[in-house]
């Protein structure tokens, strides 16, 4: 055991050699390796955190939200609904929600105007989110002034700042009371934004949604479950625009992994001539190369991956951020919490490191078996 | 200290450092911090778990469905309340031509819906 140990150490120390004869090559290729493990990295750790903190803030949501669709658009919803929704068999609640949209000239931004139904603020307050503070620079006290569907300007008085804890769901809003809201839309008390069900029991509520659609044809029913799966299918990094960063990161490193794997230089032949000259088995100068891709694949996939889990834990995936702002002037500030696992780690292994070792291998298996004397005349 | 007091006393020169050495040493230091950062992982995830229920409580009070992540356009802003039609109404043939667009897609559970509706 012990002269088996001795032997694989002296493989080392000569592939070790080896690879430091060859060091601006190498050296290059662990940069651009570490690269593409980086990306692949930060692209996986960032939608799987994303869409594990999604699940986790929204399992709170409304159970059932219910919209009226008018010319397949949606529509305000008519509030003598709320009736007909209680009624059904199983609803425990239907309320009428309010919210809109309020777009801000000055700074380019869409705001959320909302009236929440618990402790909404005083006539001619508002509460604000913490990006729009930031964008307006707005405190408690300051006066911001809405323009009202009819042109007339509405001045409200910044009652307070939703928490900055809160950014990710409230970066943008701004909530309001009732009879503000309506004045300022000019929304009739008939009409409300929507409406949310609660149910008895969960497991029916698909056929509860079911019900209201047959006693309501004109609305659509969105329950709890289609919210999260939203965020899921956003943020699965098999989808969306993150696969096709994935594929040109994988193609490009496969490109790059082929052109060194397809054929040894001459120098490199003539190396595995001499070995097998003098008396290196077959297995030995494989095992060379198995260590030489080994080692460069597995250093390049520590530092990748750990760069990438600075990148997106540490900075808030900092690199992404101007594809995820896209046009949007308001983006909430938020550190986002590492959810990873071994599978993670597992599926980036087998993209990177075993198709770039199984591909180094191969030329070298094809130079050490013909005859030595061919290999270093060739 | 041992190593060159032995050498000094036998009269032999150490030997020197095998590069093997350096590279299971650099190797383990590898593996230490990927262990590390799977460690740290675990323990900001449980530091976290309130700010988490926090937000829960915010999404619950205010009875809000979506993340404030996409803000440019009202279609991404509320992606779980979108429709198919908001993205495309701008104006008549027009495209949807916000960036995040090519990123988010449809709600799901959309086409339970429409396959009634239309």
């Amino acid at each position: 055991m012990t002269s088996w140990i001795e032997k694989q150490r002296s493989i080392l120390d000569y592939t070790l050699s080896s690879l430091l004869r060859r060091k601006a090559k190498n050296i290059s290729l662990f940069f651009v390796y570490t690269l593409v493990v980086f990306l692949l990295g930060s692209a996986m750790f960032f939608t799987e955190a994303m869409k594990r903190e999604a699940s986790l803030i929204l399992k709170d949501a409304p159970e059932m939200v219910v919209q009226r669709l008018l010319m397949g658009r949606y529509d305000p919803i008519p509030v003598d609904y709320l009736n007909k929704i209680r009624n059904i068999r199983g609803v425990t609640s239907a309320e009428s929600r309010l919210w809109g949209y309020y777009y801000d000239p000055v700074t380019g931004a869409n705001y959320t105007l909302m009236v929440p139904r618990n402790h909404p603020p005083a006539s001619e307050e508002i509460v604000i989110g913490k990006g729009i503070a930031k964008s307006r620079v707005l405190g408690k006290g300051d006066i911001y002034s809405f323009r009202a569907y009819d042109g007339r300007v509405r001045s409200f008085t910044v009652a307070g700042e939703l928490s900055a804890a809160s950014e990710l769901v409230s970066a943008d809003l701004i909530l309001m009371a009732a009879s503000d809201f309506r004045s300022l839309f000019g929304l009739p008390d008939s009409l409300a934004t929507d409406i949310i069900v609660g149910v008895r029991n969960p497991k029916e509520l698909r056929t509860i949604a079911g019900k209201i659609t047959e006693l309501l044809p004109d609305t659509r029913p969105i329950i709890r479950d289609e919210m999260v799966r939203t965020y899921d299918a956003v943020f699965d990094w098999r989808g969306g625009m993150v696969i096709v960063l994935t594929i040109m990161a994988l193609s490009a490193f496969v490109i790059f992994a082929w052109d060194k794997a397809s054929g040894l230089s001459a120098e490199e032949k003539r190396e595995i001539g001499i070995l097998k000259a003098i008396g290196w088995e077959t297995s030995d100068v494989l095992a060379v190369k198995t260590y030489e891709g080994s080692l460069v694949s597995f250093l390049s996939f520590s530092m990748g991956i750990l760069a990438a889990y600075v990148h997106v834990f540490f900075f808030s995936a900092f690199l992404f951020a101007p594809a995820l702002k896209g046009w949007s002037v308001l983006y909430p500030d938020f550190r986002i919490t590492p959810f990873i696992d071994p599978y993670q780690l597992a599926v980036l292994f087998f993209l990177t490191v075993v198709p770039y070792t199984v591909a180094t291998i191969i030329p070298s298996w094809r130079a050490a078996i013909v005859d030595p004397d061919a290999v270093m005349r060739s | 200290m041992i190593r060159k007091l032995s050498a000094r006393n036998t009269g032999r020169h150490p030997l020197p450092v095998r590069k093997s050495g350096f590279c299971l040493v650099a190797l383990g230091i590898c593996v230490l911090l990927l262990g590390l950062m799977l460690s740290h992982a675990a323990w900001q995830r449980r530091v976290d778990g309130p700010f988490f229920d926090q937000l829960a409580y915010v999404v619950h009070d205010l009875e809000l469905t979506d993340l404030c992540f996409f803000t440019e356009a009202r279609y991404t802003r509320h992606l779980s309340q979108a429709d198919r039609f908001s993205p495309f109404q701008d104006h008549p043939v027009s495209l949807e031509h916000f960036p995040t667009g090519s990123i988010a897609g449809p709600p799901a559970g959309l086409r339970r819906h429409h396959d009634k509706l239309d």
